[in-house]
């Protein structure tokens, strides 16, 4: 499609770039200054609603650059449901210096813009033009407090991690333009699958991987995550947590199965003859989630344990990625779509307790369930689904990915390494537990409120940890109508 | 030495001493140095690739520029970055960055 004919289905980006020139512009205006809040979430809301409204169109604009299809939509409904609600509550979180609310913001919705892009992109130019979009700005978010050593060294590590992967990815990408001539993945796709030597693909391939790797922090590319996530502003980590990553796995599904697959589509069965990625995925799945669930069992410190929980998350979703089939891809998307709401309350749990009690360390939690019952009742759910045990829509996630293991006949070893693997979170998610329950504080108690919107965003994020157990069909027959990737 | 062979030949030395630098040095703007390195290479594969391998439209060419303008804008964050690490510790040694651990 043409690029001025493209433009009528590019308008929630369209939005939300225009929100980003506004609240740069807004916030040199001092009178102006305090409307770049409402701003920024009025057009979160707009573009949610001019999205919603596209569902189902699918095409491929600005000359095969970008597509839009239910598949990006889906991912693009995550991106704008946790952007908008780290904005929110970014507000409300005593770390972050109000003077730069604007900057903090703008750069927010530049990563929103980002992660839009990086899910619907076809051409190879794309894809790194948008990682880099999300990466660039994710640096300067990590190192938003300034004078705070641990947040400098955070954003150091990520700059450097994030920067090195980036460039072998590139040159991964600069292989394969040279293998196939072109930039366009349909075109790649189509070299790929004449090609004569396929053992030459193996080296742009695990380049690429590096790249993805890097974004989704599977081992070995996982070093920066906990620095990072222990060091940034905590509203910070929640977005870096959960957004980024469902990019990753947008951009990985989209790119693995259209080019590296016999059939070239996302309802492919096999991958490309002689290359056997699968395998190479089944056993970084493996590494990724044995790894971080060992290393979280040591970590005193909640945010460091929620940064390896979320390694030990990403392997699980590896391991429906290992099975080439679209019910896998559901079972990702599913399993992403859950993670959203149990990672965010938890991380919303961390900012209350270290606002209001300016406790980091798990033994700073100690005796909370008497100075806040509620909200630790609804951590206490959040933290039974991040074990995956029923009743919490956690049990649902696993279960699908189980199920594809299972239904595929294939790597056998991987679940049994799995189910060994949440036994042992169950041990660190239950220190939280412990900790806030079972271990009793002398004296005197006062009872803490949080800050209502810090209040209900716990519990509506949390709460749908039971919903989604209850009542998941309509999800999954949302996500399945979603996964209908733009080909040519 | 007009051929393709010799540019990749040149692309792969510079990806391998971009690597070597971010491995071994501590300095972080060295570090960064050696990351340019490695964009530099993939930047002369596309060229050299675009120019020699048949290719009948410029998308190498333009990759590379894309390239540039975002080597550009990474190295600006990150010397920033490095700046502000240096007011706060003294130091732009990466071994002196090491309260977070575990």
């Amino acid at each position: 499609m043409s690029n001025l004919s493209s433009l009528s289905f590019y308008i929630p980006e369209l939005i939300i770039i225009i929100a980003i020139l506004l609240v740069i512009v807004l916030d040199v205006i001092p009178v102006c200054k305090k409307y770049t809040f409402p701003l920024s979430l009025g057009a979160i809301l707009l573009a949610s609603v001019f999205l919603w409204q596209s569902y189902g169109e699918s095409h491929g604009l600005f000359m095969g650059m970008i597509s839009i299809d239910p598949f990006s939509h889906f991912f693009k409904m995550i991106f704008l449901l946790s952007t908008f609600s780290i904005i929110l509550i970014s507000r409300y979180e005593k770390q972050l210096d109000s003077n730069y609310s604007a900057e903090y913001n703008a750069l927010l919705l530049i990563v929103l813009l980002g992660m839009f892009l990086m899910s619907s992109s076809i051409n190879l130019i794309m894809i790194y033009l948008s990682i880099e979009l999300v990466s660039i700005p994710s640096y300067i978010l990590a190192g938003m407090l300034k004078n705070d050593k641990e947040s400098n060294e955070a954003s150091l590590k990520y700059v450097i991690f994030g920067s090195f992967a980036s460039g072998l990815m590139l040159f991964g990408l600069s292989i394969l333009y040279g293998i196939t001539g072109s930039t366009d993945i349909g075109v790649v796709t189509a070299a790929l699958q004449a090609i004569e030597y396929p053992l030459s693909i193996y080296f742009p391939l695990i380049l690429i991987l590096v790249g993805f790797g890097y974004k989704i922090s599977m081992v070995p590319f996982h070093f920066w995550t906990p620095d990072v996530y222990e060091g940034a502003p905590t509203p910070i980590t929640a977005f870096l947590s959960v957004a980024p990553k469902a990019a990753g796995f947008a951009i990985l599904i989209r790119v693995f199965y259209t080019m590296f697959t016999l059939e070239g589509s996302v309802s492919a069965t096999l991958p490309l003859t002689n290359i056997n990625w699968p395998t190479l995925i089944a056993v970084a799945s493996a590494v990724t989630m044995t790894l971080g669930n060992l290393l979280a069992v040591q970590q005193e410190d909640v945010k460091r344990l929620l940064a390896y929980s979320t390694i030990s998350h990403v392997g699980f979703m590896l391991m429906a990625f290992a099975i080439i089939s679209p019910d896998a891809v559901r079972a990702i998307m599913l399993y992403l779509f859950i993670y959203l709401f149990m990672n965010l309350s938890a991380f919303y749990m961390a900012i209350f307790a270290s606002n209001k009690l300016n406790a980091h360390h798990i033994n700073d939690w100690d005796g909370l369930s008497r100075k806040n019952p509620v909200l630790c009742a609804f951590m206490a759910l959040t933290l039974i689904s991040l074990t995956g045990l029923p009743p919490t829509a956690g049990f649902v996630g696993k279960f699908y990915i189980f199920a594809e293991l299972f239904k595929h006949q294939q790597f056998y070893w991987l679940a049994v390494v799995a189910i060994l693997n949440s036994v042992v979170s169950l041990y660190y998610y239950f220190k939280i537990i412990k900790s806030m329950y079972l271990v009793d504080v002398e004296g005197e108690v006062n009872k803490i409120e949080a800050h209502p919107v810090v209040n209900w965003s716990i519990i509506l994020f949390s709460a749908q940890n039971i919903l989604f157990f209850i009542y998941w069909e309509p999800l999954i027959g949302f996500i399945e109508k979603s996964i209908n990737l733009w080909s040519g | 030495m007009d051929s393709l062979q010799s540019y990749l030949i040149i692309a792969a030395i510079l990806f391998s001493m971009g690597i070597y630098g971010v491995i071994t040095r501590k300095n972080a703007v060295a570090i960064l140095m050696g990351i340019e390195l490695i964009l530099n290479s993939a930047n002369i594969n596309f060229i050299a690739f675009n120019r020699f391998g048949g290719m009948e439209n410029l998308d190498g060419h333009v990759f590379s520029i894309f390239v540039i303008v975002l080597a550009a804008a990474e190295a600006a964050v990150a010397l920033a970055i490095v700046i502000n690490l240096f007011k706060n510790i003294g130091s732009v040694d990466v071994d002196d960055a090491d309260l977070l651990q575990g």
